[in-house]
């Protein structure tokens, strides 16, 4: 009988989930031996006609990583779908858009102002910015279309189970691999990371006091953290309170607030909204402007709540009035 | 959804409203028993206490077509549950800090204190947001503006997968 075979692929990511895969060690030995990996352009020489030239629905699995922000990615994932028994979301990008989706607060014609005129250091005296198409002597030349909004993997293709993670922990990465190659896959939550908060497993958990009263919300660098103690109590908007489990808390074990790459817990529909309620809630003041002086110092809240979810988030991105949402540029 | 083929001709706003069941439900039963008439865009979602009221709610009635939301709950000091709707306020402000950031205009939700026996302040506070949302214009949040970008680039219609909604 031939092995499974096995597909990774990176749409827009860091490359950190690729790495994530190598941080497996010498557990990779042991899947390497057992499964056939017939495309993963970051390590090995494969090109996308090996994929076209596959049978449908010939490998067993594909883990893609990275959010789909352009027409050739769109195409990529298409293609690895109709390949695929299996498509696994790989890394909070897939899974929820991650950093790159922050940048749905801004539209393509920012981003190519920002990066291609504005930066300091550019220069670009003929104002030139990525085309689709241009004519040259031999022929016309294209580039993919980048897209005004960054999207989740499943809003763009069929997703089948999400490995959360920025990049997904290694255990649950080991833990992913073994249910599919003995096909014990769960049926009921597509998410495959326990479905429970971070708190729950925290190390400080029982420094959490009964009722958190907030008279000042900081950032991790305006105060030397109490490495003993619950980080809400600190007034550091930590994200453990509504994120997933699995990741071993390792941001809190280096002294640092849960910024939620794990994703939201599975009753939640909007993580950086859920947040944002219990933050909010967490202020100890009763007047107007209290309130605002406090919330004031939430310097950047799009960041700080949806750090790896904007367009998995219920407004998908910032609102683009009505007439510009029609325009193809 | 919500018909808006004819919002040129005349705009007319979909208001949802959340008031809580002690105070502003009933104010708006009083408004209603007194025969007040105020503007019919409004839709209204009882909830027990403002401090019921999820942020998540606010979005979820954008998304489905709300061009504005309004949030009722009773006056400071006299809340049925001692401090929802300090809980309210707090997550009030700070969902209306996000949304200006994600380009939302801010009277596009509004909390109003209004007690039981306030039945014409619902009237003027319905009639007040359905001018102001008016004259904001449509939102046009709903999820089809999503599939827009999409389908202009590739096809393959089986592939492509519903929105999120409910899923997540």
């Amino acid at each position: 009988m031939s092995k499974p075979k096995i597909a990774f692929y990176w749409c827009a990511s860091c490359g950190g989930c690729e790495e994530a895969v190598v941080d497996l060690a010498e557990s990779i030995l042991g899947v390497v031996e057992k499964v056939d990996i017939v495309f993963w352009p970051v390590a090995l020489d494969f090109k996308r006609s090996d994929v076209e030239a596959m049978a449908s629905r010939e490998i067993t699995a594909a883990f893609i990583n990275g959010a789909v922000r352009s027409s050739e990615q769109a195409e990529m994932v298409e293609l690895l779908r109709g390949k695929s028994n299996l498509v696994i979301a790989f890394g909070s990008c897939a899974h929820l858009g991650g950093i790159p989706g922050l940048a749905n607060t801004f539209n393509r014609e920012e981003m190519f102002r920002a990066v291609y005129l504005d930066a300091p250091g550019v220069n670009n005296d003929r104002s030139t910015v990525p085309k689709e198409e241009i004519e040259v002597s031999e022929g016309i030349l294209t580039l993919p279309r980048l897209w005004d909004t960054v999207k989740t993997l499943d809003q763009v293709i069929k997703v089948d189970y999400y490995l959360p993670g920025c990049p997904p922990p290694v255990s649950l990465i080991v833990g992913a691999v073994e249910k599919i190659l003995s096909n014990q896959l769960p049926e009921a939550d597509p998410v495959l990371a326990p479905d429970i908060a971070l708190c729950e497993e925290c190390p400080r958990r029982d420094s959490k006091p009964e009722k958190i009263a907030v008279k000042e919300f900081k950032r991790p660098h305006e105060i030397e953290i109490d490495p003993e103690k619950c980080l809400l109590a600190q007034g550091l908007l930590c994200m453990g309170i509504c994120t997933r489990k699995g990741c071993g808390a390792v941001c809190i074990n280096g002294n640092m607030p849960c910024t939620g790459c794990m994703g939201p817990v599975s009753h939640i529909s909007d993580h950086g909204t859920k947040a944002l309620s219990s933050f909010a809630s967490l202020i100890d003041a009763n007047d107007d402007e209290e309130i605002a002086r406090l919330i004031d110092n939430i310097v950047d809240p799009v960041g700080t709540f949806y750090r790896y979810s904007l367009p998995a988030s219920l407004m998908h991105r910032s609102h683009m009035k009505a007439a510009a949402k029609g325009e193809k540029s | 959804m919500f018909d808006k083929n004819n919002e040129k001709e005349a705009f007319n706003p979909h208001l949802v409203a959340f008031f809580c069941n002690w105070c502003t439900y009933t104010a708006a039963d009083l408004a209603g028993t007194a025969r007040m008439t105020y503007e019919p865009n409004v839709r209204v979602i009882r909830i027990m206490c403002s401090g019921r009221l999820d942020p998540q709610f606010v979005l979820w009635a954008f998304r489905e077509g709300a061009d504005g939301v309004l949030i009722g709950g009773c006056h400071p000091g006299d809340c049925h549950y001692q401090e929802g709707n300090y809980k309210a306020r707090r997550r009030f402000l700070l969902l209306q800090k996000y949304l200006q950031f994600m380009g939302i205009e801010k009277e596009r939700v509004r909390m109003e204190w209004i007690a039981a026996s306030e039945g014409d302040k619902v009237q003027s506070v319905i009639n007040e947001m359905t001018e102001t949302i008016r004259r904001l214009g449509p939102l046009h949040l709903e999820p089809v503006s999503m599939r827009q970008e999409r389908s202009l680039e590739t096809a393959e219609p089986d592939n492509i997968a519903v929105m999120k909604e409910g899923t997540l």
